[in-house]
């Protein structure tokens, strides 16, 4: 299978007034072509600084990214600012995690959305708009026409979210990054805008990267998982594999906090105690030691090192389970 | 008013909130009006914790933002502890904001960007002046740590700094800061992963527990709804649909939106995944509401009376409150 989008070796720092900030840490990722690839993991475990540094998107003198990433037969990481900017839209998108920051809040949805199809795709003024009209329809916003003409201000958080998705998804992009796509949608509406993605996804053949923390939209939605904890890939396995036999303790601790519409109102939910490391002095030893119900000594000396099952499912971890000790 | 009545109200003195006849509306051209939130009553007790789900883009950021006078509404009244906050003029509304408290929605944009996290926090406290510079010191540690984060960390840093998921937990903190009676939490916790999730809403219901704490909770995840409130209220196009406590509503729900909804809920387990019926018809524009029933267009058992008379919200089962001429049973 070849990959449309690979990630070798990545780390991000950023320099702060109490030294380097590791965010991601050496991160190998295949995206391979038409697929769906779920990413979860701790809320600051690095997933959108992984996204955004793998488009380029990470600017500024305190930002440090190393590491290759090769996005259909580009090396994006060789690349001019300008040469990997020409990749977005038809190359590669992303719906951002908060619309608010990434909308132009004086600027109307219409312009917003119709200006990718004119530059990118050489539309007329009329279909561009004609199109943003469509748009708008597909990703099941009401009344199109007028929120054409809106600001960002007069619509609501979950229509907020969709214009994002529409211009995400506006110039037919191969590789759709997906920043926690449908947190501010009812879940009728998020059925039909994850409908939406996997249609496109056979249709056009695109392939996505699903960062979420909901493991039930993950569930239905991807080929493959990835779990990031601390800045780093700790386990990958296709998502199959992944909920019915995990090697991480951490990615079991994370399914274990699920709260279900089948448990009865009141429960308690079932925490992982502890917090993520201070990614400024990470552990010398596994990063999830400190809060990990197998660590052993080995744990807190030792960095595990990425570990191959034959059927491709990997892991960072000593101690993995279903292995005896 | 139309298709929400009053059955559910319970007019007790115990009520924190009570708010009648709400009604937002946004001119947005000469011509043009959007009926955000058309008519909504409902009364929230002491301790008890209101979830409202709902489609997106049905009102309840424009009522929650109306309760707080964010801006006042076009009519209705909001009464808070005993006083009608839309009577109230702004020197007083200042203060009583003080004990209702708002999470906003996007939490990376609700913070200053030109504020540390310290600062976010002492702020309210400063205005309102709680305590001394060591006293209000120790709180921010404490208001942190209870939300997971550590406080060396985060103290001297700024909210772009921050993920989305942290920038939630620093405006749950700051909304904390004051001891708020009620607090009112648009998505509270869509930004986090499940475990601080987990932990957040545990210190919810410890705060609803221990200092009574009173809630009107919005959110998307029915499971997360279902966990933390007491009570559920269903929204569809600016009205309810349906009212009801969690454990009823989610195994016997009475309202056909409401069953939609639950159908929709994705399930965490990759050989579960069923491909139900996805809810089918456009969504009515809230510029030109359908007549009768509002949920009609898109409604599996509507009638030709759903299209002529609004429904009333009427007690089919002790506790639950539905508005449809021919509720499930
Ligand atoms: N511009 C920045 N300057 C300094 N630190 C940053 C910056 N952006 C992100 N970070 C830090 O990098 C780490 C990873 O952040 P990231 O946004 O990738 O988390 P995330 O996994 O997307 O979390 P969430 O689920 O909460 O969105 C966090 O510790 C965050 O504080
Ligand atoms: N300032 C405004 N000017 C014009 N229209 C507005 C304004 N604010 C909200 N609206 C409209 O009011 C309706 C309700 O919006 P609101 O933000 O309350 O929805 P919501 O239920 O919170 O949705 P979501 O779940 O997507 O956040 C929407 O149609 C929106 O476009
Ligand atoms: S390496 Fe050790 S501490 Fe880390 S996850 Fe595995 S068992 Fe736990
Ligand atoms: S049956 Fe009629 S009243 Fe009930 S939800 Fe359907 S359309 Fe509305
Ligand atoms: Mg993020
Ligand atoms: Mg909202």
């Amino acid at each position: 299978m070849s990959s449309l989008l690979s990630i070798k070796n990545m780390s991000v720092n950023f320099d702060t007034p109490r030294g380097s900030l590791e965010a991601v840490r050496g991160v190998d990722i295949e995206i391979p072509a038409g697929m769906s690839v779920g990413v979860v993991g701790e809320s600051g475990s690095g997933k959108t600084v992984m996204c955004r540094a793998a488009m380029g998107l990470l600017q500024g003198s305190t930002v440090n990214r190393t590491g290759t990433v090769i996005f259909d037969g580009h090396e994006l990481t060789a690349m001019s600012k300008e040469q990997v900017r020409e990749l977005f839209g038809s190359g590669m998108a992303m719906i951002f995690q908060d619309p608010l920051t990434a909308l132009n809040p004086v600027r109307r949805i219409g312009v917003q959305l119709s200006e990718g199809l004119r530059v990118r795709l050489g539309m007329s003024k009329s279909d561009a708009m004609a199109r943003s009209k469509e748009l708008l329809e597909l990703v099941r916003i009401p009344n199109a026409a007028a929120v054409l003409k809106s600001f960002p201000y007069q619509l609501s958080g979950g229509m907020r979210q969709r214009v994002m998705i529409a211009i995400a998804i506006s110039c037919n992009p191969k590789l759709l990054f997906a920043d926690e796509p449908t947190t501010a949608l009812d879940v009728t509406v998020q059925a039909q805008i994850l409908q939406l993605l996997r249609e496109l996804r056979e249709d056009l053949k695109m392939s996505m990267v699903l960062v979420t923390h909901d493991l039930g939209v993950v569930a239905g939605n991807t080929d493959y998982v990835a779990v990031m904890y601390a800045g780093e890939v700790v386990e990958y396995a296709p998502t199959k594999k992944l909920f019915a036999d995990m090697r991480m303790p951490y990615t079991e601790a994370l399914l274990n906090s699920i709260p279900r519409v089948d448990h009865k109102s009141g429960t308690r939910l079932t925490v992982i105690a502890g917090r993520l490391p201070d990614p400024t002095n990470r552990p010398v030893g596994c990063s999830f030691a400190p809060r990990c119900k197998y660590a052993q000594d080995k744990c807190t000396t030792d960095h595990p090192e990425l570990k191959t099952d034959p059927d491709g499912h990997i892991y960072r971890c000593w101690f993995p389970i279903g292995e005896s000790l | 008013m139309a298709g929400s009545g009053t059955a559910h109200m319970r007019n007790t003195v115990d009520s924190v909130l009570t708010v009648r006849d709400l009604t937002v509306e946004f001119r947005i051209s000469k011509n043009k009006i959007v009926k955000a939130v058309s008519g909504l009553s409902f009364d929230v007790v002491k301790g008890e914790t209101l979830a409202i789900v709902g489609e997106s883009g049905c009102g309840k950021t424009t009522m929650a933002r109306a309760i707080l006078q964010l801006p006042p509404p076009n009519s209705g009244e909001v009464i808070f502890d005993g006083t009608d906050l839309t009577q109230l003029p702004k020197e007083n509304l200042r203060s009583a904001r003080t004990s209702m408290q708002m999470i906003f929605q996007d939490p990376i944009s609700s913070l200053n960007p030109r504020l540390t996290v310290h600062q976010l926090i002492d702020e309210p406290l400063e205005i309102w002046d709680r305590g001394t510079r060591v006293e209000r010191d120790e709180r921010i540690n404490k208001l942190l740590f209870s939300v997971g984060l550590e406080p060396d960390l985060v103290l001297n840093r700024r909210s772009y700094e921050f993920s989305g998921g942290q920038c939630q937990r620093i405006s749950i903190a700051r909304a904390l800061a004051l001891d708020p009676r009620m607090l009112i939490c648009d998505e509270p916790v869509s930004a986090l992963d499940v475990s601080i999730q987990a932990q957040i809403l545990n210190l919810l219901l410890f705060m609803k527990e221990t200092h009574g704490l009173t809630m009107l909770f919005i959110s998307h995840d029915l499971a997360v709804v279902k966990a933390i409130s007491t009570r559920v209220m269903v929204m569809y196009l600016g009205k309810i649909c349906e009212v009801a406590p969690p454990d009823v509503l989610y195994t016997k729900p009475a309202h056909h939106y409401t069953r939609a909804l639950l159908n929709s809920v994705p399930i965490p387990d990759p050989t579960k995944q069923i491909r139900t019926e996805l809810l089918q018809g456009e969504p009515p524009s809230p510029m030109n509401p359908p007549s009768g029933c509002r949920f009609r267009t898109r409604c599996v058992g509507a009638s030709a009376l759903c299209a002529e008379q609004e429904p009333q919200l009427r007690e089919i089962s002790p506790g639950q409150f539905v508005a449809c001429h021919h509720p499930i049973v």
